[in-house]
C-alpha cells in the first residue's frame, strides 16, 4: 500500500512530462528488445548456479529453476567439508596479493612510460602491449617449466608469479596517466619531491577511478583463473577455489549441485570487491585543480 | 632573495631552436616581465630558469651561484603556473603546505608558516576546503600560497591570471603587485598581454621568435621603443605607421607627398617608417600631415578614438571627447615632433 502510494505521484508526474504521449519509435522497441535479452542472457547462468546448489542430486538434470524439493543440504556439505575453507584461503590470499601486485606495478610501469622521455620507450610499450596477443593457453607450458626449475611448483609463489603483473593493466594505467597534467607533476618536482613521491602523492591519488577498475578487473581475473593454478598445484590444499570445486565428485559422476554450490558462495567476494572499488569508479576523476 | 642572470641561453628541441641567446641580468627583488606573442619562447626561458628544461647552452646563474646543473628543488625557486597545478585531492592547507614536505622543520613550525601565508593571501577561512570548493581566483590564490610558502630566491609566474575573468584579472594583478612590495622577492613574471607587462613591471623584456627585442621599463619601451616589433606590441590601439621617406633638413616626405617635420639624423633617401600613436596622431595638431575622412568613432569618455582613411590606408587618432567629428567628416591629423618615431623601413630599428 505505502509503497504503491509513494510510486504513484512519481509516475503521474513521469506521464505528465511528457505531454501527449509520443509513441515510441520502432527502433526504441528493437533497443529494449535487446537490452531484456541480454539481461536475461546475464542473468540465467546465476539463477542457475542458485538453482542447482539449492537441489538434489537427483533433479540437477531436471532444468526446471524452481527445485521441486528445496535443500540446503549441499550448502551444509560444502561448509562442513574443510578443504572448502582452505581453497577459498588460498584463492583470497592469492587474489589479493596479485591484485595489490598488479595496482602497484602496473600503475608504476605505466607512469614511468606515460611521463618520462628516455630512449627505448616506445620500443618497450609495443614489447608489453604485444604480449597481450599471447593466449595463456601458450604460456602456461614454459611457465611450467619454469616452475619447476625453479622449484615453484605447488606454491602460492608459483600460481601467482605470472600474473603479478599485465600488459593490460599497464597499458590502462599509462593511458590514464595521460589525463594527469604535466604542470602537476612539474609544480611537485620544483616543490622539491623525489619522482617515487611525486608518483604515490600526485599521480596515484588523480587516477583512483582506474586503479579501482583496475583492482576489480585483477580480482575477478585471480579469483576465477582456472587453467594454470590447475597445472601448476598438485596437493589439495593447495588449490585455489575453481579448481578445488572441480574437483567434486569423481571420474564417473561430477557433483553438479556442489559444485554449484561452492560457486555461489564463492561469489560473495567478488561481490564485496565490487562494491567496495565502484564507489571509486562512480565518483570519477575531478579535475577541480585545473582551470576556473 | 637573490639576483638572476641569463648568460647566452640557448635552447634547441630536437632540430628546431628556439631560443636563440638570451641575456638578461635581474636585480634581487626585482620585478621582470617578458612579454611577447604566443610561441615566442617566454615559456621555455622560464622553464629552463625553473629546470624543468635542460639548457642546451649558455649559463643560469641564481643569486651568483650557476644552477644549469641543478634539480629544480635546489634551484631555491618557485613557479606559479597557468592552470594553477593546485591538487584537487588535498586540502588549500595541503595544498599550500605542499612545498614544505620535503623540509626538515618541525611540525609546528610548518604549520605556523602555512598560516601566515594564508593571512597575507586572505584565505584563513579556507584552509579546509578542497579545491572545487574555490572561485577561480580563490584557487590561483592558492597556487601563489604554494610558492610562497618555502620563501623562495625567485617566483616564476608563467601566464598565472590568463584563465580569470578580466575583473578578476585586474584584480589579482594588483595583488600580485602588493604582495611584492611587501615580500620583496625576485618575480619573473611572464605574459602576452601587453598590459599586465606595463602595469606590473618594474621592467619589461620584450621577446618575439626566441630573440629579446628589448629590455626596458615600462616607459623606456612606450616612450622609446628600439624597433616597429616592439613599438607596436606595446600600447593599444597599436602604433601607426606611416612609409616615407628620408629628405632635407631631417624631414620626412610620405607617400601622399605631405612632408612631416622632423630631425632625421640619417641621409636624404633612405627609406623609414615613421611611428605615431593613436594618442599622439590629433586633428587639432599645429602642423598637420596627414588627410582623411573619418570612417568609425570609438567614444572612450574623455577622448574619442577616430578610424580615418587615407590614401595610405587606415589610421587611428585621437579626437575630443566632447565634440568629435562627425563620420564621413574630412579631417587632417599632425603630431608633435617629439612623439614621432622614427625606424628604419627595411631593419625596423629606431632612427630617432
Ligand atoms: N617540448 C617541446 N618540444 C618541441 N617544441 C617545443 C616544446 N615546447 C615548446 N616548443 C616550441 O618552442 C617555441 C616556444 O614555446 P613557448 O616557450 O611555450 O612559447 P610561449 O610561452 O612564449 O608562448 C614554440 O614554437 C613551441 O612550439
Ligand atoms: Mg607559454
Amino acid at each position: 500500500m505505502a509503497v504503491a502510494e509513494q510510486i504513484r505521484p512519481t509516475t503521474d508526474a513521469l506521464l505528465k512530462t511528457g505531454g501527449p504521449k509520443r509513441p515510441a519509435n520502432m527502433g526504441q522497441y528493437v533497443r529494449w528488445a535487446l537490452l531484456f535479452l541480454g539481461g536475461i542472457l546475464m542473468v540465467m547462468p546465476i539463477a542457475y548456479m542458485i538453482s542447482t546448489s539449492l537441489k538434489w542430486p537427483h533433479e540437477i538434470y531436471n532444468l526446471k529453476l524452481i527445485p521441486e524439493e528445496p535443500t540446503i543440504e549441499n550448502y551444509t556439505f560444502v561448509l562442513e567439508d574443510g578443504r572448502f575453507y582452505w581453497w577459498f584461503l588460498n584463492s583470497i590470499i592469492i587474489a589479493l596479493i596479485t591484485t595489490i601486485c598488479n595496482v602497484l606495478f602496473d600503475s608504476l610501469v605505466g607512469y614511468t612510460l606515460c611521463k618520462f622521455r628516455f630512449p627505448g620507450r616506445y620500443i618497450i610499450f609495443i614489447a608489453i602491449l604485444s604480449t597481450l596477443m599471447i593466449p595463456t593457453e601458450m604460456l602456461v607450458i614454459p611457465w611450467y617449466l619454469m616452475s619447476q626449475q625453479f622449484g615453484w611448483l605447488d606454491s602460492y609463489w608459483g600460481i601467482m608469479f605470472p600474473g603479478l603483473m599485465t600488459a593490460f593493466g599497464t597499458f590502462l594505467m599509462k593511458q590514464f596517466f595521460e589525463t594527469v597534467p604535466d604542470d602537476f607533476i612539474e609544480a611537485a618536482r620544483i616543490d622539491g619531491l623525489n619522482e617515487l613521491q611525486i608518483w604515490w602523492t600526485v599521480a596515484m591519488p588523480l587516477v583512483k577511478p582506474a586503479l579501482a577498475a583496475l583492482a576489480i578487473f585483477v580480482f575477478l581475473g585471480n579469483w576465477t583463473a582456472f587453467i594454470w593454478p590447475l597445472i601448476v598445484t598438485n596437493s589439495v590444499e593447495m588449490y585455489t577455489l575453481p579448481v578445488g570445486l572441480s574437483s567434486f565428485g569423481d571420474e564417473a559422476d561430477v557433483a553438479w549441485e556442489l559444485i554449484m554450490t561452492g560457486a555461489a558462495i564463492s561469489t560473495i567476494p567478488t561481490l564485496i570487491v565490487f562494491l567496495i572499488f565502484q564507489r571509486f569508479i562512480i565518483r570519477g576523476v575531478v579535475m577541480a585543480g585545473l582551470k576556473g | 632573495m637573490a639576483d638572476l642572470a641569463l648568460r647566452d641561453l640557448v635552447k634547441t628541441y630536437d632540430k628546431t631552436q628556439v631560443l636563440h641567446g638570451i641575456n638578461l641580468d635581474v636585480q634581487d627583488g626585482e620585478f621582470v616581465v617578458f612579454v611577447g606573442p604566443s610561441g615566442c619562447g617566454k615559456s621555455t626561458t622560464l622553464r629552463l630558469i625553473a629546470g624543468l628544461e635542460e639548457v642546451t647552452s649558455g649559463g643560469i646563474e641564481i643569486g651568483g651561484r650557476v644552477v644549469n646543473n641543478l634539480e629544480p628543488k635546489h634551484r631555491n625557486i618557485a613557479m606559479v603556473f597557468q592552470n594553477y597545478a593546485i591538487y584537487p585531492h588535498m586540502t588549500v592547507r595541503k595544498n599550500i603546505g605542499f612545498g614544505l614536505r620535503s623540509s626538515s622543520a618541525p611540525r609546528a613550525e610548518k604549520d605556523k608558516r602555512i598560516r601566515e601565508v594564508a593571512e597575507l593571501l586572505g584565505m584563513t577561512d579556507l584552509l579546509d576546503r578542497k579545491p572545487d570548493q574555490l572561485s577561480g581566483g580563490q584557487r590561483q590564490r592558492v597556487a601563489i600560497g604554494r610558492a610562497m610558502v618555502r620563501d623562495p630566491a625567485v617566483f616564476l609566474f608563467d601566464e598565472p591570471l590568463s584563465n580569470l575573468d578580466a575583473q578578476l584579472r585586474t584584480q589579482m594583478r594588483l595583488e600580485i603587485k602588493k604582495l611584492h612590495q611587501r615580500v620583496g622577492s625576485t618575480i619573473i613574471f611572464v605574459t602576452h598581454d601587453q598590459v599586465e607587462a606595463m602595469t606590473m613591471a618594474d621592467r619589461i623584456v620584450i621577446m618575439k621568435d626566441g630573440h629579446i627585442q628589448q629590455v626596458g621599463t615600462p616607459s623606456e619601451v612606450y616612450h622609446t621603443p628600439a624597433n616597429t616589433f616592439v613599438a607596436q606590441f606595446i600600447g593599444a590601439p597599436a602604433m601607426n605607421m606611416l612609409p616615407g621617406q628620408a629628405v632635407e633638413n631631417g624631414a620626412i616626405l610620405l607617400k601622399t607627398g605631405d612632408l612631416v617635420k622632423a630631425d632625421l639624423p640619417v641621409g636624404t633617401g633612405r627609406q623609414v617608417t615613421l611611428g605615431v600613436r593613436p594618442e599622439d596622431l590629433t586633428d587639432a595638431a599645429a602642423e598637420p600631415f596627414l588627410e582623411g575622412q573619418v570612417a568609425l568613432r570609438e567614444p572612450l569618455g574623455h577622448e574619442t578614438l577616430i578610424y580615418v582613411t587615407t590614401e595610405m590606408g587606415e589610421f587611428i587618432a585621437k579626437a575630443d571627447g566632447r565634440r568629435p567629428p562627425e563620420v564621413g567628416a574630412t579631417v587632417r591629423l599632425g603630431a608633435e615632433q617629439e612623439n614621432l618615431h622614427i625606424f628604419d623601413a627595411e631593419t625596423g630599428s629606431a632612427l630617432a
